[in-house]
C-alpha cells in the first residue's frame, strides 16, 4: 500500500535563497514522523508546500496522497484531502467561545440557520475527549490558558470530517510539561485511532518519545530519515546541526573587558492589558567589549525583556537599569539611544524596514537630527553619509534610491544595521539578527560583528540559534520562562548545545 | 550545502528607477479633461476668464488639501477640517462684521480657533488612542454645530471690505510679471546651485541634458501660466497664498526632519517607536497643523464669498481628500506629495467648473468626481499589482 503522503524532490525558490532543494518526505498511515532541523533549515516551508499556502505552481517536485499525484492551488484544496496544519501562532478567535471556535468555518447548519444545539452537544464531546477541565462549550477562548488554547486549536484541526493527516508545527513551544504530557498523550490515541501525524519541534526529547520516524533537514536539504529506534539523540543533533560551526564563525579575537557596562536587575515586565507577568525579576550584566548571547526558547520573554529595558512600549517593564554604573532611566528608546544604547529588532518586517523608504532614508531616519543644517536637512551630507555606512556593510543595493523592499532579508537587515551604527553607539542589541536569512548573509553579519567588537562596540545578542549562539558568544546568558537561568563563559569552548538546551528548557541536572 | 545557495539576487527592476508614471498620468488627465470640456463648450472652457476663476476656485480646497495631506502621510485622517473652516470663517465675521473689532485680530482668533479644534483631534488620537475617524468626525458634528448654535444659523455678511484683498483681487500684471520673473530665477538658482555642491562633494548627478530640460520645463509653466493669467486680470491674489503654502509645506515635507518623521511613521510606526521618534508628539503637531490650514481656508472662503455661516463648506473635507488620493497619496500612509494633491485640487475643481460651464444638473458632478476618485485609485493600485 502506498505511504498516505510523500513528497518527491520538492524544490521551493524565494529571492537570493533555495529555501527547499531536492526534498524527499514520506509519511506512512499511522505514524509519528518527525521533522527536526535548526531554525531557517526549512521546515515551516515544507509545511506550507504540503498543506497548500504555496500553490503547486510556486514550487517543483511532486505531492502525492495514496500514491495519486496532487496538485493543491489553495489551503482548502488540501484540507479537502484531509490535510490539517496547526501553526505555531494560534489563530483562535479570543472573543469568541469554545464552540464558536472549533466550528468557525464548518458551521453546522439548517438552511442558513446555525445550529445551535447540536454544536453545543458535539463540543461536549470534545471537551471530554481532550480531557479539558474546567472548560465549558461557553467559555470564551481569551479566558483560557495557553495550553488549552493549543488543545482547542488541535480540536478544532481533527473535528473537521476527514481529517487524516495533522500537522502541528512546534506545538509544545509556550506549554507546561502537564499540558506537555496531556497533548502526547492525545497525540497517541489520534495515531490510534488512524490519524497520521507530522510533528515539528525543537524538543528533541518530545521528538524521541513521541515519534516513530524523523526525517532532518539542514539548509533546505533532506539530511536523512531515519526511525527512531535505530538513532540517540546525539546522533540525531549532530544530524542537524552537521556543518562545521568553525567555517561559519570568525575568531573570537577580541579582548572583553570586566567593566560592567549595562547591569539590569530586578526587571519585571507585564503585558498591558492582560497584566500577565511575561518577565519574573530577570538581572544580567553585560561587559564591555564582549558579544554576550541570549538564549532561550521561543517565549521564554527574551524580547519582551530586552525591548522593555530599551524602552520599546509594547510592554510595562520596571527595575533597575544601571548604565557604567550610574542609575538610568529609560522611558522611551530615545533615552536609551541618547546613552548610547541601540536595538535591532527581531522583527524585520514589522518593527524594523520602512517599507515606503529607500534605502538611503531607512539608513539615517535614527539618527536624522545629526543631519540638520538650519532648519533643514543637509541631504548632501546624509546622502554621503549613509553611501559609506551602506558600503562599510557590504550591504548589496544597486542605489541609495532603491526602495528597501526591493532588497533581499539579508541586505534589509545589514541596513537596520547601519541605521543603528549611524550615531554614537556603545552597546548594540541584535534581537535575532539573522532570523530568515541565507547561510552566506549569515556570515556577513557575523563578520560584521567581530568588526564591531574590535572597533569598541559591545553587543547583546538575543538569538534562538545555539550554534550560533556558542559560535559568536563570549559569554551567554539563558533565559527560560521570564527568568535568568545564569550567565555562562563560553571562551574556554566549555559550552555545549545540550547544556544551553537543558538550561533553556529549565532542567536542573543534579550531579551529573 | 553552501555552494548551492543561489548568489544574492540584485534587484535588477529596481536598478533603474522607473519614472514616475503616477505624475505624467495626472498631467495627462489633467489635458484630457480640459480637452473634453473645451470641446463640448466650444471653447469657452478654456478661456483666460474661465482658467482664472477655477484656479481661484480650487484654491480652498488646496488649503485644506495641503494640510489634510501630512495626517493622512501619517497613515491617520481628518475630517473635521471643512467644520474647522467655516467656524474660522465664523468668528471672523462674527467679531469683525458682528462686534466690530479689528480685523488683523479676529484672523488671529480664528486661526487660534483652527489649531485647537487640531490639538483636539490629536490629543484624542495621539495621546487617548481613539480612532481618528471617530475622533475626527465627532469634531466635524461638533464644531459646526458650535457654530450654528453661535450664529442661530443666521448667515453673517458682508465681510470686512479689506478680506477683498484675498476673496477677489488680483495682482497687477507688471507685479505679476515681476514675481514670475523673480520665481522663475529662484528655482533656477536652487537647481543648479544644488547641482554645483553635489558635484564639488562628487556626489552623483543628472546629466546635464535632463538639468536643462528641467530648467526650460519650470521657465515654461511659469511663463505659460502668467501669460494666460495676464490676458484676463493678473494673478488672482488667493493663487499667490496657496503657492507660498504649498512652497513652504513643500520644504517641510521634503527637508525637515519634521517632515521626514511624518512619511516615516506612515510607513512603519512600530519601527520609527524603536528608533527614538515621538509618534504621539508628531501627531498632535500634525493635527494642529490640519487645524490651522483649515482655518486659513475658511478665511478665504468667507473672503470670497464675503459671507460666513454654518452651512457652508458642507463636505469639502471629501474633496480634500480625494484631491490628495487622485494625487497619488496612499491612505495607507507613507506615499504622496503635495505637488499632486495640488494637481488633484484642480482635477476636482476642473471636472466641477467644466460641468456648470455646461450647465449639467449638480448630481452629476458627484457621480463623476465619485467615479474619477474610484479610477484614479484603482489605476494607482493595478500598476502597483504588477
Amino acid at each position: 500500500m502506498a505511504a498516505i503522503l510523500e513528497a518527491r524532490g520538492i524544490i521551493k525558490l524565494f529571492p537570493g535563497v533555495r529555501a527547499l532543494d531536492d526534498i524527499r518526505f514520506t509519511l506512512e498511515r499511522q505514524q509519528i514522523h518527525a521533522l527536526c532541523g535548526e531554525n531557517g533549515a526549512g521546515k515551516s516551508t515544507l509545511i506550507k508546500v504540503l498543506c497548500g499556502v504555496y500553490p503547486h505552481t510556486e514550487y517543483e517536485g511532486d505531492l502525492l496522497i495514496d500514491g495519486e499525484t496532487v496538485q493543491f492551488k489553495t489551503i482548502a484544496d488540501a484540507e479537502k484531502k484531509g490535510i490539517a496544519v496547526i501553526h505555531q501562532e494560534l489563530s483562535l478567535f479570543n472573543q469568541l467561545s469554545v464552540t464558536e471556535n472549533l466550528f468557525v468555518g464548518h458551521e453546522i447548519q439548517r438552511n442558513g440557520i446555525l445550529d445551535k444545539n447540536a454544536m453545543t452537544k458535539e463540543t461536549f464531546k470534545w471537551i471530554d475527549w481532550f480531557n479539558l477541565d474546567g472548560v465549558t462549550p461557553s467559555s470564551l477562548v481569551g479566558d483560557l490558558g495557553v495550553g488549552k488554547q493549543q488543545l482547542i486549536e488541535i480540536a478544532r484541526a481533527v473535528r473537521q470530517p476527514g481529517v487524516r493527516i495533522l500537522i502541528l508545527d512546534e506545538p509544545t513551544a509556550s506549554l507546561t510539561e502537564n499540558e506537555t504530557e496531556l497533548l502526547l498523550g492525545i497525540l497517541q490515541k489520534l495515531r490510534k485511532e488512524g490519524t497520521s501525524i507530522i510533528y515539528v519541534s525543537h524538543k528533541l526529547d518530545e521528538v524521541m518519545r513521541l515519534c516513530d520516524r524523523i526525517t532532518v533537514l539542514r539548509d533546505g536539504a533532506t539530511v536523512g530519515s531515519v526511525s527512531t529506534n535505530a538513532i540517540t539523540q546525539d546522533q540525531l543533533v549532530h544530524m542537524m546541526v552537521g556543518r562545521e560551526i568553525e567555517d561559519m564563525y570568525p575568531p573570537k579575537d577580541t579582548a572583553p573587558t570586566a567593566e560592567v557596562l549595562l547591569e539590569i536587575r530586578d526587571y519585571n515586565v507585564f503585558e498591558y492589558v492582560t497584566g500577565k507577568q511575561l518577565v519574573k525579576n530577570a538581572g544580567l550584566a553585560v561587559r564591555r567589549g564582549e558579544i554576550m548571547g541570549m538564549y532561550g526558547l521561543v517565549g521564554a520573554g527574551r524580547t519582551e525583556f530586552i525591548s522593555t529595558v530599551y524602552g520599546s512600549d509594547q510592554y510595562k517593564g520596571s527595575g533597575k537599569v544601571l548604565w557604567k554604573g550610574k542609575p538610568l532611566r529609560i522611558n522611551t528608546p530615545v533615552e536609551a539611544l541618547n546613552a548610547g544604547i541601540a536595538y535591532c529588532t527581531e522583527d524585520r518586517k514589522e518593527a524594523g524596514i520602512i517599507p515606503t523608504m529607500d534605502v538611503g532614508e531607512n539608513t539615517t531616519i535614527e539618527f536624522i537630527t545629526g543631519f540638520v543644517k538650519g532648519l533643514a536637512i543637509d541631504k548632501n551630507a546624509e546622502v554621503m553619509r549613509a553611501s559609506e555606512q551602506v558600503k562599510e556593510l557590504s550591504v548589496k543595493t544597486p542605489s541609495l534610491a532603491t526602495k528597501i523592499v526591493n532588497l533581499s532579508g539579508g541586505n534589509q537587515q545589514k541596513v537596520l544595521l547601519a541605521r543603528n551604527l549611524l550615531g554614537d553607539i556603545e552597546l548594540l542589541i541584535l534581537d535575532e539578527p539573522t532570523r530568515g536569512i541565507d547561510v552566506g548573509a549569515k556570515q556577513e553579519i557575523y563578520s560584521i560583528m567581530r568588526r564591531l567588537v574590535k572597533k569598541g562596540i559591545t553587543i547583546l545578542m538575543i538569538s534562538s540559534e545555539l550554534p550560533e549562539v556558542l559560535g559568536m558568544s563570549d559569554r551567554v546568558c539563558v533565559m527560560h520562562r521570564g527568568q535568568i537561568m545564569g550567565e555562562l563563559d563560553n571562551r574556554n569552548a566549555a559550552l555545549t548545545q545540550e547544556l544551553l538546551m537543558e538550561k533553556a528548557a529549565g532542567i536542573e541536572r543534579g550531579g551529573a | 550545502m553552501a555552494g548551492k545557495i543561489a548568489k544574492p539576487h540584485t534587484a535588477d527592476s529596481a536598478a533603474k528607477p522607473k519614472p514616475d508614471l503616477h505624475r505624467y498620468m495626472m498631467i495627462i488627465a489633467l489635458a484630457v479633461i480640459w480637452i473634453v470640456f473645451t470641446a463640448l463648450t466650444n471653447g469657452t472652457y478654456f478661456t483666460p476668464r474661465n482658467l482664472t476663476n477655477l484656479f481661484r476656485q480650487a484654491v480652498f480646497t488646496a488649503i485644506l488639501a495641503t494640510g489634510i495631506i501630512s495626517v493622512i502621510l501619517l497613515g491617520y485622517i481628518d475630517l473635521s477640517v471643512a467644520s474647522t473652516a467655516v467656524l474660522a470663517g465664523g468668528v471672523v465675521g462674527i467679531m469683525t462684521t458682528g462686534g466690530g473689532l479689528p480685523l488683523w485680530l479676529a484672523i488671529i482668533c480664528a486661526l487660534a480657533c483652527g489649531v485647537l479644534v487640531g490639538l483636539w483631534n490629536g490629543f484624542w488620537i495621539a495621546y487617548q488612542n481613539v480612532p481618528a475617524f471617530i475622533a475626527t468626525m465627532a469634531s466635524m458634528l461638533v464644531v459646526r454645530a458650535m457654530l450654528l448654535g453661535i450664529t442661530s444659523g443666521v448667515t453673517i455678511s458682508p465681510m470686512p471690505d479689506a478680506l477683498k484683498v484675498i476673496g477677489f483681487d488680483f495682482l497687477p500684471a507688471p507685479i505679476g510679471y515681476a514675481l514670475a520673473v523673480i520665481a522663475a530665477a529662484t528655482a533656477l538658482f536652487f537647481q543648479w546651485n544644488d547641482r554645483k555642491k553635489k558635484q564639488a562633494l562628487g556626489l552623483p548627478v543628472k546629466p546635464v541634458g535632463q538639468e536643462i530640460a528641467r530648467s526650460v520645463i519650470t521657465v515654461a509653466i511659469i511663463a505659460a501660466f502668467m501669460a494666460v493669467m495676464a490676458q484676463y486680470r493678473g494673478i488672482p491674489n488667493a493663487l499667490i497664498i496657496i503657492i507660498v503654502l504649498s512652497v513652504v509645506f513643500l520644504y517641510i515635507q521634503n527637508s525637515t526632519v519634521f517632515g521626514r518623521r511624518i512619511y516615516a511613521i506612515g510607513g512603519n510606526s512600530k519601527a520609527c517607536q524603536l528608533a527614538g521618534i515621538n509618534i504621539r508628539r508628531t501627531t498632535l503637531a500634525v493635527y494642529a497643523i490640519s487645524g490651522l490650514l483649515a482655518a486659513v481656508a475658511g478665511i478665504f472662503l468667507s473672503a470670497r464669498l464675503n459671507s460666513a455661516s454654518s452651512t457652508l463648506a458642507d463636505g469639502a473635507e471629501m474633496d480634500a481628500i480625494a484631491a490628495c488620493v487622485i494625487g497619488g497619496t496612499s491612505m495607507a500612509g507613507g506615499i504622496g506629495t503635495i505637488g499632486g494633491a495640488m494637481i488633484g485640487a484642480v482635477v476636482i475643481q476642473s471636472i466641477q467648473t467644466g460641468m456648470n460651464v455646461l450647465n449639467t444638473p449638480s448630481f452629476w458632478q458627484n457621480i463623476v468626481k465619485g467615479l474619477v476618485l474610484l479610477v484614479a485609485v484603482w489605476f494607482d493600485i493595478s500598476r502597483k499589482k504588477k
